[in-house]
């Protein structure tokens, strides 16, 4: 018979418990699964890259319905537990009791809250949770925000509300942040990179009150009587082990509940894991340990041998741009020497600390690569004797070899650790290479490797290609291009995240590797600010393909092909006329009709677009962007106004269209059309975006294609006005912009994002559809203009050459 | 060797080019940063695309052709693709640009 196994917590650490579990024996228990927080396990340690915006909370959920389901685990989440009755074998929810063979108690840990007065103030909050985190988003960019506590935690939140919001103030107590993890000269190097971020910093700084406001708090007031004006104050000074239950319950504990090596409570039928246990006297924050005693806790509940040992640990921290590692001991003392290394115009510092020819800890910051070959010899205590001259320049330097990366990880013994998170080490990962898994996915999902932090996802990939060699492949999220290590998607995120607003501040943040981009990134990252910050950053020419800058397509002889805007595919005798004149004026070799209802004049000069521009600006016609990733042209049929079948005037609403979009920027270029009956004669179903009247009204449809794929358009809604079809098609028009990877046409967008998601942004949700409409006319108010007569006003001079000697030598 | 005055700096976009006409074809006058210029022929070896048209970055360019980028320093084309142009000895003078005679004159094209 099945034994009934009730887990109290949905943690990290109760998480791992219950993977090993039904991945060792998927039928031995019938598991019910407590949570407090109305949700189940995901990765609380990468709550930072949340709110500093590189990725989002659907990225970091471990463990999601699905995966409940398929195990038959029950989940009670929402739901506090109110007691353990261990005489009963009982778990009392608040919903009902669940009898229990076995328990496993992860309570985790509450932070600690320094009891100020003011404490209990409205805006006086912890970084513990979701809701913390969500709390902190909340903020806008004026608000100020002080955070208590200058260790890792702190530093963390400190580094992703500077995301949001300018003013962020850390007030740390000590002399130098991170003084568990740092010694003062690397706590220097973290504290100026900080504050190049933006942050200010108070150290040596104690807290005296939290000051109030009716009911929220208003500001910190120091020790020393300077007064710090916040909306909102972190505390993130430490934790302490949630016993409460296990304490009721009479289970031993002091700080934390004591545990053995085998994660036995006091109770021979009750485990415990996680920040709530305590252990040989130690209680634990990092993840790492978290793991062995969940690992440990399964083999028990599966009566197998395993006993959990405390390891030395290291630490990074996961800030953008910061740098540091650090593991074992760097305290000074007598019998031991340091080796330093500086190099302080690249911001680089390691210190390695030696006590009788052993390595006993190492503090780096700026250059870490070496850190897990360091990490290695500390938890090995192996003899550095032989290499202490050539010690501090890592691996690659032992035995002389080259500095090439990928020797310096083919150097790496077997047992040298990678994933610090998960304790995986390099032996594993190799094994689970030769057992086929192939790529980085393979192995995160075999060996758990840089499936915590991510900060070793580097290192495993490097391991993969020396096991590898050539049968790598590389994974699929690419970056945008060699001079950066970042997706599309990362970037787009960073952007918004960071309220980066210049490409200087992108190359700056985001650590490109060249100086200004290269022909890939920089139209890429120039389209990613403008969609952004419409207003804030101004587009630049230069960084455009130069069909765009130049307003008209570049021929394969150098000339190019201009072509005016027929609004709906609708012209006069005039602007014939005009068309007719300029392309003899000019001497244009081809004059062709476009499949998007317009005039292409092809082969004009280089030098002569700004004349023929202000010729045809004269008649009334404007620049058609035939060039532009952007709006290109909205077909229409002839509708009401002149077809017996038509339902609606298909043609009045593609021009009003073509009127209310024209010079948006898009991703790519974005073609719409609209039919005015379903015979579907402006063949509006393979646009990227369609309209096709009915009688009752207008379906709009999106993502279709007519080019290297072609697809059907696939129905988003029907509405029955004219205004608010227009309403639906700026509001997709926006997300596609706001969301889409550049290049990317309308219907791969919604490939990735999904129709349903689509749907509840602009169909089902009207306060967000008319939120995208606002953002969308924010941006039009300043690009919905011809460019044409911008640059005969302005520019028509660069279109020259700059000096002419042929002209002076035939004088 | 002797200079002669193309044009103000300013002219000039930062990172863009713009065109000098001679008689042995045109020159591309690169600027990559506010103060550094770069002169090489205009047409792209691969397929002649106007090199003065690309999008230049560091102290390269991009061809808007085919994407060829091209060394501003050396000419050389860089990455996989083989082929070389002819760059031109050029300097900044009081914000003046100065390219050397010799690319211009009609004698040394002949």
């Amino acid at each position: 018979m099945k034994q009934r196994l009730v887990v109290i917590g949905a943690g990290m650490a109760s998480g791992r418990v219950l993977e090993h579990l039904t991945d060792a024996a998927p039928d031995a228990f019938e598991i019910t699964l407590f949570n407090a927080e109305p949700r189940g396990n995901y990765n609380r340690i990468m709550l930072s890259p949340v709110l500093s915006g590189e990725k989002t909370y659907e990225e970091i959920v471990t463990h999601d319905d699905t995966w409940y389901a398929e195990r038959g685990i029950s989940c009670r989440f929402g739901e506090k537990v109110a007691k353990i009755d261990r005489e009963m074998k009982v778990v009392e929810g608040e919903n009902g009791h669940v009898p229990y063979d076995k328990l496993v108690v992860a309570t985790g840990s509450n932070p600690f809250i320094i009891p100020l007065p003011g404490h209990d103030l409205d805006g006086v909050i912890a970084y513990r949770d979701l809701e913390d985190t969500q709390q902190m988003m909340g903020m806008s960019p004026e608000n100020k925000v002080v955070v208590i506590g200058g260790g890792l935690l702190g530093l963390e939140a400190a580094a992703g509300m500077v995301a949001h919001v300018v003013d962020v103030t850390v007030v740390h107590i000590m002399g130098h942040l991170m003084e568990r993890q740092l010694d003062e000269a690397a706590g220097y190097l973290l504290k100026k990179s900080l504050e190049d971020k933006g942050i200010k910093i108070c150290l040596q700084a104690n807290s005296k009150e939290i000051l109030g406001q009716d009911g929220k708090v208003r500001a910190l007031l120091l020790d020393d009587g300077t007064e710090l004006p916040c909306d909102l104050l972190v505390m993130a000074v430490g934790i302490r082990p949630n016993t409460a239950l296990a304490h009721e319950a009479g289970l031993a504990a002091g700080r934390g509940i004591h545990v053995d090596d085998q994660m036995l409570t006091s109770d021979p039928d009750v485990y415990a894991v996680g920040e709530c246990v305590e252990h040989g006297g130690e209680i634990f924050g990092l993840v790492a340990p978290l793991y062995d005693q969940a690992k440990v806790a399964a083999r028990a509940l599966l009566e197998e041998d395993a006993a959990f040992a405390q390891k030395t640990l290291s630490t990074k921290l996961k800030v953008t741009g910061c740098d540091l590692f650090s593991a074992g001991d760097f305290a000074d003392g007598p019998g031991r020497e340091d080796i330093v290394f500086r190099d302080p115009s690249r911001g680089v510092y390691k210190r390695l600390v030696i006590e009788e020819d052993r390595l006993v800890g190492a503090v780096m910051y700026g250059d870490t690569a070496d850190g897990s070959w360091f990490f290695g010899l500390i938890k090995d205590g192996t003899s550095i004797d032989e290499m202490r001259e050539t010690l501090i320049f890592g691996p690659a330097y032992q035995g002389g070899d080259t500095a090439d990366p990928l020797s310096a990880v083919a150097a790496l013994p077997p047992e040298a650790e990678i994933c610090g998170c998960n304790g995986v080490c390099k032996g594993e990962i190799v094994e689970a290479i030769n057992a086929g898994a192939d790529d980085l996915g393979a192995v995160r999902a075999g060996t758990k490797a840089s499936a915590s932090c991510g900060t070793c996802t580097g290192l495993v990939e490097q391991v993969l290609q020396v096991t590898l060699g050539d049968d790598f492949q590389m994974p699929t999220a690419q970056p945008i291009c060699g001079c950066t290590d970042l997706t599309h998607e990362d970037v787009r995120r960073l952007i918004k995240g960071q309220e980066l607003k210049s490409q200087a501040a992108v190359w700056q943040e985001l650590s490109w590797t060249t100086p200004n981009g290269c022909h890939v990134c920089r139209p890429a990252i120039n389209y990613y600010l403008l969609a952004d910050w419409p207003l804030e950053y101004q587009d630049d020419p230069q960084s455009r393909f130069v069909n765009e800058r130049k307003h008209a397509n570049i021929q394969k002889d150098g000339t190019f092909s201009v072509v005016p805007r027929m609004w709906g595919g609708i012209t006069t005798p005039e602007e014939l006329r005009a068309i007719a004149n300029a392309a003899d004026k000019y001497d244009v070799p081809t004059v062709k009709v476009t499949g998007g209802q317009r005039i292409d004049l092809l082969g004009v000069k280089g030098v002569d677009l700004p004349a023929i521009w202000s010729d045809l600006n004269k008649a009334g016609l404007v620049s058609g962007h035939a060039y532009s990733k952007g709006l290109r042209t909205v077909k229409t049929c002839v509708g009401t106004d002149h077809c017996r079948f038509g339902t609606q005037d298909s043609t009045g609403l593609g021009i009003k269209l073509e009127k209310t979009l024209w010079g948006a920027w898009t991703p790519h270029k974005l073609k719409l059309a609209v039919s005015g009956c379903p015979r579907n004669c402006a063949e509006a179903t393979c646009k990227d975006i369609g309209v096709v009247c009915v009688d009752s009204g207008y379906q709009i449809s999106i993502g279709g294609a007519a080019g290297m794929d072609v697809k059907e358009t696939e129905l988003l809604c029907q509405v029955s006005t004219e205004d608010e079809a227009i309403e639906v098609v700026m509001a997709v028009t926006q997300a596609y912009r706001e969301g889409g990877k550049y290049l990317d046409r309308l219907y791969k967008w919604l490939g990735k994002v999904g129709m349903d998601w689509v749907k509840a942004q602009v169909v089902d949700d009207l306060e967000n559809r008319a939120a995208l409409v606002a953002r969308f006319e924010l941006s039009q108010s300043i690009y919905r203009k011809d460019p044409w007569a911008e640059h005969v006003k302005e520019k028509a001079q660069t279109y020259a050459p700059i000096a002419d000697f042929t002209l002076e030598a035939a004088e | 060797m002797s200079w002669i005055d193309i044009g103000h700096i300013d002219e000039v976009p930062v990172r863009g080019a713009r065109l000098v006409k001679t008689h042995i074809g045109c020159i591309a006058v690169f600027r990559t940063a506010e103060a550094e210029v770069f002169a090489a022929t205009n047409n792209c070896p691969h397929k002649g695309g106007p090199l003065s048209e690309g999008i230049v970055h560091g102290q390269s360019v991009t061809c808007p052709l085919h994407n060829w980028v091209f060394d501003l320093n050396t000419g050389e084309a860089k990455g996989a693709d083989d082929g070389r142009i002819t760059t031109y000895p050029v300097r900044l003078k009081d914000g003046r640009i100065l390219l050397d005679d010799s690319a211009v004159s009609r004698r040394s094209a002949a």
